[in-house]
């Protein structure tokens, strides 16, 4: 992909989400089915399990293009590992180790937990994360280490 | 540009899509990439005429990739997989494309942004179809036998159900008689029989049916094989050195509940005359005419609800949950304490009557015969104290009722009854036996609530009744049917297929660190020698068959070298392009 056909200068931070096929994303297709609002800048890819999202898969997000990564977690509902969250957590500081190292905002990653009906509580996640995103400002004129 | 041939289909969804998203737009534009075949938009992607024109393009343009945009892949994965197959294309070739729930109608107020997210989600979904490869399930034939563990109600209604399904039935209890908590009880509101007559009646049918085999004082004490024919091994108490082997090709775990058993002190309990409400039952059972307490005559009543129930957080091991079944078995036990005397004077201290569905009709009743309900704040609970002499054998109740600007009430009762709750048995070794997945509170984690109630994701092993969470007898024995309908809907079919998106060794990358083996709780992976030599070199291979497919193994991998099928780092990564990239008009 070349600098020229990504999408530049929106008005609204451009979020990925990632989120349970199981758990997290029927919530979030709640949101959806009870016309709860949120911003088109936010999107989702589905994985079986939070704790199996690679470290360098959220930087790589982050280094293409998108102002934050939101991990949508099952929190204790995980239907695969009792200590999921934990597993997360841990994969996540990796995460934010390498943004202190290339000077990302902290703020840039963010994890909740979304259960099958939490779809008023996604909203307003993504909201505050977008409202954050949007005070910290543009992405771009740091060592992203690209 | 890669070399696929590839089909998408956009859908109007009659216009819960197209009212909020210009379908056409998208459509076209993905259309403009070389790889896309075929572009279409349709009313009703589902729709029988849509599904047969998909297989006719499958068919005549030679696809190789298959992207449906429509709902969330929770509706209609299976569909388009079936149509996929039918037209010759591997089912796992095809990606689903939620433009509905996740676009549409979250953002009905913005059609333009609506429409620009479904072009990079529809992008998205090509870019994945670009590196799927052909996927194929495993095939397994199924034994068709299932061990129930548990003989309480869910156990032995599950295995009736199975037997008179044709499925025969191994079924495994702790205690020296099946039964359960329902044999137990002195009443049950769902059922004019008493409870000892209903579990007599379960035992008999039983009994009758030769496909069904119970082993008492039993317990399961190993697991091994796979799905469709996994082998247990049996431990029965009065013959434990000889373990029983059975294979099975499912497992029902019916394993039930313990009763929140108070601290003394807690609510007063310890003082005499203050009893859970399982021990209340028990002396309800043995209680012939008018209702005594040792040897005394009982004319007053005072219920606390709550007790180990909806505990706040900070507490530590709180059981934060509401049990659901203790606000009925209260009322329904108060109005059979009313058979006993009608002028029993009964109060209710409750935090929130949770009478839910028709059982509010028992609360109607109970208040009609003269039961009274006093509401207490949970920060301020009532005090339960041995009364002065010389009635030394009363109980003093205080509590500040919220519903008469929360005045101080003094009540002198016979017995306090605490209404306890259901919590999570204990059984460390099954746990770890089955790889159950343990959930919020301690219950047994079903895959969900709603959608899959009694599956886990252990292939297989499903759950029933109180195991799961807090249920009444009539909701645990649906559950115990919902399980049995569900093993016999697997074993019926003589075999199974595995869903082939499970993890994968690239053992060019693999350097043997080892620390995979200890990431996954399913042991899943395993370290095999390469030749015939033992001590030689080895190499690492994940068992399809008891891989889960969670992932969990992945990040712990410091050389990236497992990923799981559909979930690739490339494809994820193609995804993430996908989602960033400007789409351009064609000109």
């Amino acid at each position: 992909m070349t600098a020229s056909e990504t999408i530049k200068d929106t008005a609204l931070p451009r979020i990925l989400v990632f989120s349970t096929n199981n758990i997290s994303d029927p919530g979030v297709d709640l949101a959806g089915s009870a016309h709860l609002h949120y911003s088109p800048n936010v999107v989702t890819i589905s994985v079986p399990c939070s704790s199996g999202i690679r470290p360098s898969l959220i930087e790589y997000a982050l280094q293409e293009g998108f102002d934050g990564v939101f991990v949508a977690a099952d929190g204790e509902e995980c239907a695969y590992l009792s200590d999921c969250s934990e597993r997360t957590a841990r994969n996540l500081a990796t995460v934010q180790q390498w943004m202190e190292a290339h000077h990302w905002e902290p703020q840039r990653l963010r994890m909740g937990a979304i259960c099958s009906v939490c779809a008023e509580s996604f909203v307003s996640y993504v909201q505050g994360f977008s409202h954050t995103l949007a005070q910290l400002g543009p992405r771009g004129g740091q060592d992203h280490g690209v | 540009m890669s070399q696929r041939r590839i089909g998408v289909y956009v859908c109007h969804c009659g216009g819960n899509i197209s009212d909020y998203v210009d379908v056409e737009q998208v459509a076209r534009e993905i259309g403009a990439e070389e790889d896309v075949v075929v572009a279409k938009t349709a009313m009703f992607t589902c729709s029988d005429a849509t599904q047969s024109e998909m297989e006719d393009d499958i068919r005549q343009f030679k696809l190789d990739g298959l992207v449906v945009a429509s709902c969330s892949p929770k509706l209609h994965t299976l569909t388009f997989r079936a149509v996929a197959e039918r037209a010759g294309l591997n089912p796992y070739q095809y990606t689903q494309v939620n433009v509905r729930e996740q676009c549409s109608w979250a953002h009905t107020d913005d059609r333009e942004g609506a429409t620009a997210k479904a072009e990079r989600l529809v992008q998205a979904g090509v870019a994945r179809t670009r590196l799927t490869e052909p996927l194929v399930p495993l095939k397994v034939e199924t034994v068709p036998r299932t061990l129930i563990i548990g003989g309480g109600i869910t156990g032995l209604r599950a295995a009736i159900g199975l037997a008179d399904i044709g499925i025969e039935v191994v079924l495994v209890e702790k205690e020296r008689e099946v039964g359960g908590w329902v044999d137990r009880l002195a009443t049950m509101h769902s059922s004019r029989q008493r409870p000892q007559e209903l579990i007599a009646g379960l035992r008999e049918a039983i009994h009758h049916r030769p496909g069904i085999t119970v082993f008492t004082e039993a317990q399961v004490i190993a697991k091994g094989g796979t799905f469709g024919n996994y082998e247990v091994t049996i431990a029965v108490r009065r013959n434990e050195d000889h373990p029983i082997s059975i294979h099975v090709g499912s497992i029902i775990v019916a394993t039930g509940f313990d009763v929140y058993q108070p601290e003394l002190g807690e609510y007063g309990y310890g003082i005499e005359g203050v009893l859970t409400l399982p021990e209340f039952q028990e002396v309800l059972r043995e209680s012939e005419g008018s209702l005594k307490y040792h040897g005394r005559p009982v004319e007053t009543i005072a219920y606390v609800y709550c007790v180990g129930s909806r505990e706040s957080e900070d507490q530590g091991d709180a059981h934060t949950y509401c049990s659901r079944y203790c606000c009925t078995a209260t009322v329904h036990t108060a109005l059979e304490v009313f058979k006993h005397n009608p002028k029993m004077r009964q109060y209710h201290l409750y935090r929130d009557m949770r009478t839910y569905g028709e059982y509010e009709l028992l609360y109607s009743e109970s208040r009609k015969k003269g039961s009274r309900y006093l509401k207490f704040a949970p920060e301020n609970p009532p005090s339960i104290q041995k009364a002065g002499e010389p009635k030394g054998e009363h109980l003093t109740v205080t509590v500040h009722d919220q519903l008469t600007s929360n005045q101080e009430l003094t009540i002198s009762a016979d017995l306090v009854v605490l209404v306890t709750g259901m919590i999570p048995r204990e059984n460390v070794d099954l746990v770890h036996t089955l790889k159950l997945p343990v959930g919020k509170g301690g219950f047994y984690n079903e895959i969900h609530p709603k959608l899959r109630p009694v599956e886990t994701v252990v292939d297989g092993v499903m759950l029933a009744g109180t195991c799961q969470n807090p249920k009444t007898a009539a909701e645990s024995v649906a559950a115990g049917l919902a399980a049995a309908t569900q093993s016999a809907s697997i074993l019926k079919k003589g075999q199974v297929q595995l869903d082939p998106q499970v993890a994968v060794i690239d053992e060019a990358r693999c350097n043997q660190c080892g620390e995979c083996l200890s990431a996954c709780p399913y042991e899943a992976i395993a370290s095999r020698p390469l030749t015939d030599d033992d001590k030689g070199p080895r190499r690492y291979v994940i068992n399809a068959a008891t891989c889960k497919g969670c992932g969990g193994c992945v990040p712990v991998c410091p050389v990236e070298a497992i990923g799981v099928k559909g979930y690739t780092p490339d494809e994820i990564r193609a995804m993430i392009d996908g989602l960033l990239r400007e789409v351009v008009a064609p000109v």
